[in-house]
């Protein structure tokens, strides 16, 4: 059933990445991709990897969810593993040499550092949605690009849509659940025949659905009215976004580990990109 | 005692439009309506589908403005554009479908969300969002996601997101309608609360006649007039004509109805089970 | 002749996870053909899942479905045309509304059982007359008609696959009281004309006193009871205790019987209230 999608990968904790300031968190995750990408050989990503693990053992976010995580996108991790595998040439003798297919050593070292690569982004990326509520990240998006207000970019309205969107996911979701098996009842036939029948089909559960939703969207905007909303200006927070010694601590760590991975890079040229 | 909504001569009326956008008419939801709430009182407006008592509640905190004829609130004249948050932070609207009120995803943010948009200070928004959540009784579900929430608790957190501005007035427009029995009765204990407790004026639309007994006044609104304004017994008394516009009575009431029709001289102005079981026990043991 | 008949049917939602939570357990009951049975029980009792199975929307964790003695889970059933023979009709059933026309929407099941033009003519046609629906309004797009007609229009779209078993989840939530008495009546007069078996789920004891013959009670996914309608009122007590409600004129009664006056235990009705009054008040006791 559609009811068992999981929207949102939050995972609620108290600990010390939790309660980072979620502004911070987003700005120091952008870092570290960054840092991934400077990471020039085995050694700085190694260390890259290092500093992803202490952070995971940190958040206390169980190491299993890291392999959940990766499985959608197992195919793109194959694919850039292959793509480095076989067309990567180097110097001399190819180990492998099966008719079209040429294996080098360099293609075997390039694809093994892209895979890491991409393992270690995907991985780094998600422990921000695990470890921040959506609205806490809603929010530190709004803030961060409040400077963008000057220049007349809907950064509130646009926070609030993601706001709305959240919260009515899961009602849509189930609602959609209800009007298929009300359909289903009337021998609507949802399941099976080809992409175009099955596009037919659905005719009866997008109608209602977007009634429906028209309908809440109405009703909501009334709701809102009511509560006296009247865009950004001159709204204040419950919830205050401070930021405290632990927050500029992560910095300061970030800051090194940047560092270090860029002195590997210079020091340790063995394997350059 | 001070009046906090009063209209005169309210009449609202919409024009009708055929296919092809050419106007057909006007069609007049409500004619005429003078009606004054007084502030503390718990008043009902009973009426069925149709009968036009959703469109009077939207005149109570100027979602709609009447087409003649006035609506004040606390003094206030709802066509007043530039004191419409006045209006709105005075009378709070309650709606039927509580999924479509609610606008965060946790419930003390949406709790706050009216604060925030009047721009309180923070430390003011938790006391009061804290305050409204202990209130309605939601204050443990304060950070749940409203989905995980049942019916009657979401509406109870929609309620607390309404007096977290601590209006005068509140309004409920058929709030129970999509409710359990166990939802409804958390409502009508929620409305008592703050009524009673918290001197809030409540004017509750319904279309249940047992949550419109509850109240201290009546008003029957059919066809969008006022039928009957008066006390819950002696609007309830008036079973025939209360059945000729389409609404019930209470089952009590119907009881001392039928009773007489039969030829015993049972009061008609009885509502309440107690009562009823008390008279019921003193007419059968004198006449034994 | 029992139409449907459960044997040990227990259903949990997501099984074999922490969250496992079960719905149903362990459900033996048979309802007999013809049957007009009210199905009450509080919000989480079970009751919206049990009778999701009775047309194949859910299938049982383990247990049996049986409809007309038949296995509808067996290899050689097609789970379609179970749904053409038990028709379900959802709360709030006007949310499946979808077509131009209110014909057409009844048409949709018709359709889909591959009817012929004239077959499904004659089906919508009927379908919207037990419902009270006019034939002008069939015309009429489903989203101009008032909240009663849309409900009833989207019970005719069930009818008009001449179910031989028709579920009805709540059909009345949220209506007036016109509302109200014109859907249930609707229901009540096509029961009588065709002798379709009926499962009306409600909260309002009221209406289940009413309409029902037989009341199922559901309880924390069991069922409580399944008996004659005055029977199961006769157990006010143990009803009002796993939370349900009674009709205010039973607590009435019951009340009266706490100061020491017995009226008898199947009062439901103003009606029968008034006759046993009356007869109290003539002879001075109820025989």
């Amino acid at each position: 059933m559609l009811k068992d999608i999981t929207i949102g990968q939050f995972f609620p904790g108290k600990s010390i990445i939790h309660r980072l300031d979620s502004r911070f968190k987003i700005i120091l995750d952008v870092a570290y991709v960054v840092m991934l990408f400077i990471a020039g050989n085995f050694y700085s990503l190694a260390l890259a990897g290092v500093f992803m693990v202490f952070v995971y053992l940190l958040s206390g976010i169980s190491f299993k969810l890291i392999f959940k995580s990766l499985k959608p996108i197992l195919p793109i991790i194959l694919i850039t593993c292959l793509l480095n595998l076989f067309f990567i040439s180097g110097e001399g003798e190819p180990l492998v040499q099966l008719g079209f297919i040429h294996i080098y050593m360099e293609g075997i070292t390039t694809s093994i550092f892209m895979t890491v690569r991409i393992i270690f982004l995907i991985v780094g990326m998600s422990l921000l949605t695990y470890t921040t509520s959506p609205i806490a990240l809603t929010d530190a998006i709004e803030r961060l690009f409040s400077p963008l207000k000057k220049l007349h970019f809907p950064v509130h309205e646009l926070a609030m849509m993601m706001t709305i969107a959240l919260r009515f996911i899961p009602t849509l979701i189930e609602e959609t659940d209800k009007i298929m098996s009300a359909q289903k009842a009337r021998g609507a036939n949802l399941d099976t025949g080809g992409l175009i029948k099955k596009a037919k089909a659905l005719i009866p559960v997008l109608i209602p659905l977007f009634v429906s939703a028209f309908k809440r969207a109405n009703e909501l905007a009334l709701a809102m009215e009511c509560r006296c909303y009247r865009g950004g200006d001159g709204r204040t927070r419950m919830k205050q976004l401070k930021s405290g010694v632990k927050d500029y601590i992560a910095l300061i760590i970030t800051a090194a580990m940047f560092a270090a991975v860029i002195l590997l890079n210079i020091y340790i040229p063995i394997f350059g990109l | 005692m001070n009046e906090i909504i009063k209209t005169e001569n309210l009449v609202f009326e919409y024009t009708v439009f055929d296919e092809n956008g050419e106007e057909t008419g006007k069609n007049r939801v409500l004619k005429d309506i003078t009606l004054q709430i007084e502030e503390g009182s718990f008043v009902a407006v009973l009426g069925h589908n149709g009968s036009g008592k959703s469109t009077l509640a939207k005149h109570f905190n100027g979602i709609l403005v009447p087409t003649s004829g006035s609506v004040l609130i606390d003094g206030i004249d709802s066509t007043d554009e530039s004191r419409i948050f006045d209006i709105r932070q005075t009378v709070g609207m309650v709606f039927q479908n509580p999924d479509n009120q609610i606008v965060a995803t946790i419930v003390e943010e949406d709790v706050a969300f009216a604060l925030e948009n009047l721009g309180v200070p923070p430390d003011e928004i938790r006391r009061r969002v804290d305050e409204a959540l202990k209130t309605v009784d939601m204050y443990e579900y304060r950070e749940h996601a409203p989905h995980q929430l049942s019916g009657g608790q979401k509406q109870r957190v929609a309620v607390a997101g309404i007096i977290a501005m601590r209006p005068r007035c509140i309004v409920m427009d058929e709030p129970t309608a999509m409710l359990d029995p166990k939802g409804r009765k958390e409502i009508m204990a929620t409305i008592k609360t703050l009524n009673k407790e918290h001197g809030i004026t409540v004017v509750l639309i319904t279309h249940y006649m047992e949550e419109a007994a509850q109240a201290d006044r009546v008003v029957v609104i059919d066809k969008g007039e006022i039928l009957l304004d008066d006390v819950p017994k002696k609007i309830f008394s008036q079973v025939e004509l209360l059945k000729s516009v389409g609404l019930d009575v209470p089952q009590a009431t119907e009881l001392m109805y039928e009773l007489k029709k039969s030829g015993v001289d049972a009061p008609q102005d009885i509502i309440d089970e107690n009562e009823c079981a008390d008279y019921l026990y003193k007419l059968l043991t004198e006449q034994k | 002749m029992n139409v449907i008949e459960l044997k040990n049917v227990t259903y949990k939602y997501s099984a074999g996870t922490p969250f496992e939570s079960v719905a149903v357990d362990d459900v033996s009951v048979s309802i007999e053909k013809g049957e007009f049975c009210g199905i009450i029980g509080h919000t989480g009792s079970g009751k919206s899942t049990l009778i999701q199975h009775l047309n194949g929307l859910i299938k049982p964790t383990s247990g049996e479905v049986l409809i007309d003695g038949k296995n509808i889970w067996d290899k050689d059933v097609d789970i379609r045309n179970i749904r053409f023979k038990v028709g379900l009709v959802f709360q709030y059933s006007e949310h499946q509304l979808f077509e131009e026309t209110v014909y057409k929407d009844i048409a949709f099941g018709p359709k889909n059982m591959g009817l012929s033009e004239e077959e499904i003519d004659k089906r919508v046609h009927e379908a919207a007359e037990n419902m009270g629906l006019s034939a002008e309004l069939l015309e009429r797009s489903p989203f101009d008609l008032s909240g009663g007609q849309k409900r009833r229009a989207a019970l005719a779209g069930v009818i008009a696959m001449n179910p031989e078993i028709l579920i009805l989840d709540e059909p009345a939530a949220g209506l007036d009281p016109i509302g109200r008495e014109k859907v249930l009546s609707k229901i009540s007069d096509y029961h009588k004309k065709y002798g379709t078996t009926i499962l009306l789920v409600s909260h309002s004891m009221e209406d289940i006193v009413k309409y029902a013959e037989k009341v199922l009670v559901m309880n924390k996914g069991k069922i409580f009871c399944h008996e004659e309608t005055d029977k199961v009122f006769a157990k006010q007590d143990e009803i009002i205790k796993i939370g349900l409600d009674v009709p205010q004129i039973t607590k009435i009664i019951m009340k009266l019987r706490e100061k020491g006056i017995n009226l008898g235990n199947d009062i439901y009705t103003v009606e029968r209230a008034k006759e046993r009054i009356l007869e109290y008040l003539d002879k001075g006791t109820i025989c």
